[in-house]
């Protein structure tokens, strides 16, 4: 479980993050939806600890982010898995390698454990005879697979997503959504996904969060989403003109 | 001024958590020797080709200065060793390394920080500083006082070449030139000068590529501007240290 309360973040003069208080249940998919510029990413970056936050807390099954040692935050970081808008592959490594690289930093398994572990997590996110590509040899979608691989490699308790449909067709876009779903609901994970394509809300929301202009607009479930008669969410998610007319019908 | 200021107290501070004890000696290990081949190694036929070429015009060049009967032919082998350990060998080849070397080092280091490769170690735990920029300094300062002495040896050979070709003087008396006075002093000199030359080119380099914002623009800025303070504190740190050490 995560918990953030009355988190305020500025870049100078720009007040991005005001009072902005929300959990994320383990085993659901916590999804935060806004408007691009509406402190998504800042947010996520606030709690992942890539950016420092003003003030407020950020607790991790209890325990606040900003009062934990250098080694407590080191073992937080274990179990971490962030999913990068671009996927972050290492360049100059291989698929292989990629995966392989949180197992050879942090933990003492053999190379046959280590394969093993590789080859179930490229199993899980069903990719196979990729091992020797590099990350310049992979389709978008395929790269955002490699990418869910390494981060569930270390079996993370908590799975951060930034944008995780940005680029991908329709289709690709589904299977990222479901197998993300998947492994939240088998692995208990603590999910919080950043979106703003409403086809992922539908599809595999369990909990949802609206930021507007950098504050908590809108809580709740994506059947609440539909009926809500919040101004700013409605206008967010009756944009396009395909949602306007499911409203409608 | 005060931008300045604020690059240099970033920069000592970046070096500070550079130099912190590795996560996994063996990762660091294997970076080291592929960050040797990648910075390293291949740079070796492109200082071979210009140091070849700085001995033969070093030499052509002081031939033709030593026009007179009354200065021994020699004088030019002489001058040539001289002027490529000195100054040719170590600090020309560090201003081509800067380009090289340099603008490799921050647009790699800058591309990562801009496709998020850097944001990605810190998740999972790893130092980033360290385990990117730490193997490039290392494998730096290893190998450039090897491409140095390499330079040398090329370079007089260079001037061989050009004894041979031009007629400007024997190849005997060349050779004759090459071995006479010879101080090895200055080679030390000339390594402890490159090893402060690799040190600034890496370290630099890396920071200005490690705190790249923006996109594809920025990584071009970041490479240019790395060259640019390298070149200048490679030029400063020369001046101190021929002052320290053979003035």
């Amino acid at each position: 479980m995560i918990e953030l309360i009355n988190i305020n973040k500025s870049f100078e003069k720009n007040h991005v993050l005001k009072n902005v208080s929300m959990s994320f249940e383990p085993g659901k998919m916590n999804l935060i939806i806004g408007a691009s510029g509406s402190g998504k990413t800042t947010l996520i970056k606030c709690l992942i600890g890539l950016y420092s936050y003003d003030s407020g807390k950020v607790l991790f099954d209890g325990q606040d982010l900003k009062s934990m040692g250098k080694k407590e935050q080191r073992l937080l970081r274990k179990d971490l898995g962030m999913l990068f808008q671009g996927g972050a592959l290492f360049d100059d490594l291989s698929v292989k390698e990629n995966i392989e690289f949180p197992l050879t930093m942090f933990t003492s398994m053999t190379t046959k454990e280590k394969n093993d572990r590789i080859d179930f997590c490229l199993d899980r996110v069903n990719l196979s005879g990729v091992h020797k590509l590099q990350p310049s040899e992979l389709s978008g979608g395929m790269m955002k697979r490699v990418a869910i691989a390494r981060a569930i490699s270390m079996n993370p308790k908590y799975l951060f997503c930034d944008e995780p449909n940005s680029g991908l067709d329709p289709k690709t876009s589904i299977v990222i959504d479901n197998l993300l779903q998947e492994i939240t609901r088998e692995y208990n994970i603590t999910t919080v996904v950043n979106t703003h394509d409403m086809n992922s809300v539908i599809e595999v929301g369990d909990n949802i969060s609206f930021l507007h202009q950098g504050m908590l607009a809108w809580k709740g479930s994506k059947e609440a989403i539909i009926s809500s008669q919040n101004k700013e969410l409605n206008n967010f998610v009756f944009a396009s003109q395909l949602f306007q007319k499911l409203r409608s019908m | 001024m005060i931008k300045v200021v604020k690059n240099i107290g970033s920069y000592f501070l970046l070096l500070r958590q550079v130099f912190i004890k590795p996560e996994n000696k063996k990762v660091y290990y294997n970076r080291i020797i592929s960050e040797i081949m990648a910075l390293g190694v291949n740079s070796l036929s492109l200082v071979a080709i210009i140091s070849l070429f700085m001995g033969a015009v070093v030499a052509i060049q002081t031939g033709l200065q030593l026009g007179t009967p009354f200065i021994p032919k020699y004088l030019i082998g002489f001058a040539t060793r001289e002027s490529l350990i000195l100054e040719f060998s170590p600090t020309m080849i560090s201003l081509i390394l800067a380009g090289k070397v340099g603008s490799s080092i921050a647009s790699e280091v800058g591309s990562m920080r801009i496709s998020e490769q850097i944001d990605a170690l810190e998740i999972m735990g790893v130092n980033s500083r360290s385990y990117i920029i730490q193997p490039k300094i290392i494998a730096c300062v290893i190998f450039f006082p090897i491409l140095v002495i390499i330079s040398m040896a090329v370079g007089m050979f260079g001037g061989y070449l050009a004894v041979l070709f031009s007629g400007i003087v024997s190849p005997a008396e060349y050779f004759r030139g090459l071995n006479m006075w010879f101080n090895p002093f200055y080679i030390t000199y000339a390594v402890v000068k490159t090893l402060f030359f690799a040190f600034i080119i890496s370290s630099i380099s890396a920071y200005f590529g490690y705190f790249t914002s923006g996109g594809a623009l920025e990584v071009g800025k970041s490479s240019t501007n790395a060259v640019v303070y390298c070149c200048i504190v490679i030029l400063l740190v020369n001046f101190i240290i021929t002052q320290l050490m053979i003035a």
